[in-house]
C-alpha cells in the first residue's frame, strides 16, 4: 500500500496533506505556548521546563519531547520531499507556457512553492537561533528561554525574519488547509465556505499569535 | 469587424513553431470563432498559402473536438466551447492570440491541433462498465436514486475537450479523470469496478505524463461543461477508499 500511495500523484499529495496537518496541529500548540511570555519569566520558563518533564514518571526526562521532535522531523521531511517531487512532475507536464500571459490564481495559491521553501529555511534559522543558540544575536543562555526571546527581539533583523516568516506561514496555511481537505476527500460543495473560513481563521490566528511575541518585545510590553 | 490574429503555426510535430500575424476583415459579430478562422483559411487557400489547421467536428458544443487557447484562455473569454464562442465577444480592431492546448501529454501535431489520445487511454483503463450485451434491460430492474442520477449526469456532461488540462499550470488531467470516474462510480451499474476503475484510471493519468493537482482551480473555471472542482475532491476520496480496500485484501 505504501508503494501505491507514494507512486501516485494523488497518494503523494495525501502524504503532503497529512504531514502538513501534523505540522499545523503542532503550530497551534506552539503558538499557545508562546503566548505565556506575556505572563512573565516565571510562567514562561516553567512551561519550557515542563515540556521536558511531560509524561513522567512513565517517560524519562525529555523522552516525550524527543518523541514529538521525531514525529515533526518526519513530517517536515515527508512534506518537503513530496512537495519537491510533485513540483518537478508538474513543471515537466507543462514544458511550454502560453505566449499570451494572464494573471493566474490567488496570491496564496501561487506562493505555495516559494513560500514553502522560505518556511523551510526559516525553520532551520529558528532552530539554530532559539534551540541550539548558534546564530542567536547576543548571548544565548540555555534553559532561560524568556531571556533568550527578549534578547532575540531586541535586534531589528530578528524581528524582520520572524515577522516575514509568519506572514508567509499565514499564506501557506490559507491555501494549504483548504487544499488538504480536498486532497483527503473531506471537501464538498456545501462545506466549501466553511472550510475556507476555517482556513482563513487558522491562518489569521496563527500569524497574529506568533507575531504578538516580537511585537510585545519591541513595544516593551515584554522585557 | 476588422481583427488582427496572431496564430501559432507549426508544420508538424517535430518542427519549431512560431506566432504568425494575419489581418482579417469583414467579420460579422454573429460568426462563430471557427467561422472567423474559416474566413481566414479561405483567403489563405486563394493566396496559395497553407491554411491554419485546427480541430473541430460538431460545431454545436457537444463533441469536444474544438480546442483553442484564445488570449491565454482555453476556449476564450466565454464559458463555452470554441465553436460556440461568437465574435460579438470581441471588439472591432482587437488583436487576438490563438494558441494550441499546451501540455507535455498533448503534443502538437500541426498548428493548433494536438494529440489527445492520452485521454482515450485513460478511458480505456477504466471508463467502462461490464454489462451483458443483448436487448436493453428493463428500466426498473436497477433503481437509481434521483440525486445519484443527477450527480452522474452532471459528470457525464464532460465532452473530453481537454480545456481543463490546457488551463492547468501543471498540465494536470484531474478534472477530466474525476468527471469520468465519478460519473460511473456513483451508479449501481458502475459498482463492480468501483475500486479498480479509480485506481487504474489515476495510474494511467500519471503514466501519460500529466501533472499533479495543486487545487489552483483553473480547470473548473475553463471547463465549458461546468464540471465542478469538488469532482476532484470526490475522486481523491474514491482513490483513498480503493487504496485502503486493496490493502486489506
Ligand atoms: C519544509 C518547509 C515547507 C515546504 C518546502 C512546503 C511546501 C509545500 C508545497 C510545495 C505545498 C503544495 C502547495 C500546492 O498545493 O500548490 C504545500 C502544501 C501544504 N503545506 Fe507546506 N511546506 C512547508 C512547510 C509547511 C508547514 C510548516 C506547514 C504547517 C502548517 C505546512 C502545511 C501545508 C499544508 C497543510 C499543505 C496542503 C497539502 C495539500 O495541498 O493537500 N507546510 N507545502
Ligand atoms: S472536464 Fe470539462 S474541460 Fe475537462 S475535458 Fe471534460 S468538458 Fe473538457
Ligand atoms: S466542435 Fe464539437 S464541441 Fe466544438
Amino acid at each position: 500500500m505504501a508503494r501505491t500511495v507514494w507512486d501516485s500523484t494523488v497518494g503523494k499529495k495525501a502524504v503532503m496533506a497529512v504531514s502538513g496537518l501534523i505540522m499545523l496541529l503542532y503550530l497551534i500548540a506552539h503558538m499557545i505556548g508562546n503566548l505565556k511570555i506575556f505572563f512573565g519569566a516565571g510562567e514562561f520558563d516553567h512551561y519550557a521546563h515542563w515540556l521536558r518533564t511531560v509524561g513522567e514518571p512513565f517517560m524519562h526526562y525529555e523522552w516525550t519531547l524527543w518523541l514529538i521532535r521525531v514525529v515533526l522531523a518526519a513530517a517536515v521531511v515527508a512534506h518537503a520531499v513530496s512537495a519537491y517531487q510533485l513540483s518537478r512532475l508538474d513543471l515537466r507536464a507543462r514544458p511550454r507556457t502560453y505566449v499570451h500571459k494572464r494573471p493566474r490564481a490567488g496570491y496564496a495559491t501561487r506562493t505555495m512553492r516559494w513560500g514553502g521553501v522560505i518556511l523551510g529555511l526559516f525553520l532551520v534559522w529558528h532552530l539554530l537561533d532559539l534551540t541550539a543558540g548558534t546564530v542567536h544575536p547576543g548571548t544565548f543562555r540555555p534553559g532561560h528561554p524568556y531571556r533568550n526571546v527578549v534578547s532575540d527581539f531586541s535586534h531589528w533583523y530578528s524581528n524582520v525574519v520572524y515577522i516575514a516568516a509568519m506572514l508567509a506561514l499565514g499564506l501557506h496555511i490559507r491555501h494549504g488547509f483548504w487544499s488538504a481537505a480536498q486532497t483527503l476527500g473531506a471537501g464538498s460543495r456545501t462545506r466549501d465556505r466553511a472550510l475556507k473560513t476555517v482556513a482563513n481563521v487558522l491562518a489569521l490566528l496563527l500569524t497574529a499569535g506568533f507575531v504578538a511575541v516580537p511585537v510585545g518585545v519591541m513595544t516593551g510590553v515584554v522585557s | 469587424m476588422k481583427l488582427t490574429l496572431r496564430v501559432w503555426r507549426q508544420k508538424n510535430a517535430g518542427a519549431e513553431g512560431h506566432m504568425s500575424t494575419y489581418e482579417v476583415d469583414g467579420i460579422s459579430p454573429d460568426m462563430s470563432f471557427l467561422e472567423m478562422l474559416d474566413t481566414l483559411n479561405e483567403r489563405l487557400i486563394l493566396q496559395g498559402e497553407e491554411p491554419v489547421a485546427f480541430d473541430h467536428d460538431c460545431r454545436e458544443g457537444i463533441c469536444g473536438a474544438c480546442s483553442l487557447v484564445i488570449n491565454g484562455e482555453a476556449h476564450g473569454p466565454e464559458r463555452t466551447t470554441t465553436c460556440q464562442l461568437h465574435m460579438r465577444s470581441f471588439e472591432d480592431g482587437d488583436v487576438i492570440d490563438v494558441e494550441p492546448w499546451r501540455a507535455a501529454a498533448f503534443p502538437v501535431i500541426k498548428d493548433l491541433v494536438v494529440d489527445r489520445s492520452a485521454f482515450d487511454r485513460i478511458i480505456q483503463a477504466g471508463g467502462y462498465i461490464t454489462a451483458p450485451t443483448g436487448s436493453a434491460p428493463e428500466a426498473h430492474a436497477t433503481p437509481v436514486p434521483k440525486a445519484d442520477a443527477d450527480y452522474a449526469f452532471e459528470h457525464a456532461e464532460c465532452i473530453g475537450c481537454g480545456a481543463c488540462v490546457a488551463a492547468c499550470p501543471n498540465g494536470a488531467a484531474m478534472l477530466f479523470t474525476s468527471a469520468k470516474v465519478n460519473h460511473l462510480n456513483v451508479l449501481p451499474q458502475g459498482a463492480p469496478e468501483r475500486e479498480t476503475r479509480v485506481l487504474d484510471m489515476v495510474a494511467q493519468m500519471d503514466a501519460e505524463g500529466f501533472g499533479g493537482c495543486t487545487l489552483t482551480g483553473e480547470c473548473a473555471t475553463a471547463c465549458p461543461k461546468g464540471i465542478p472542482l469538488t469532482s476532484i475532491t470526490h475522486m481523491n476520496k474514491e482513490w483513498l477508499r480503493a487504496t485502503r480496500k486493496a490493502a486489506r485484501r
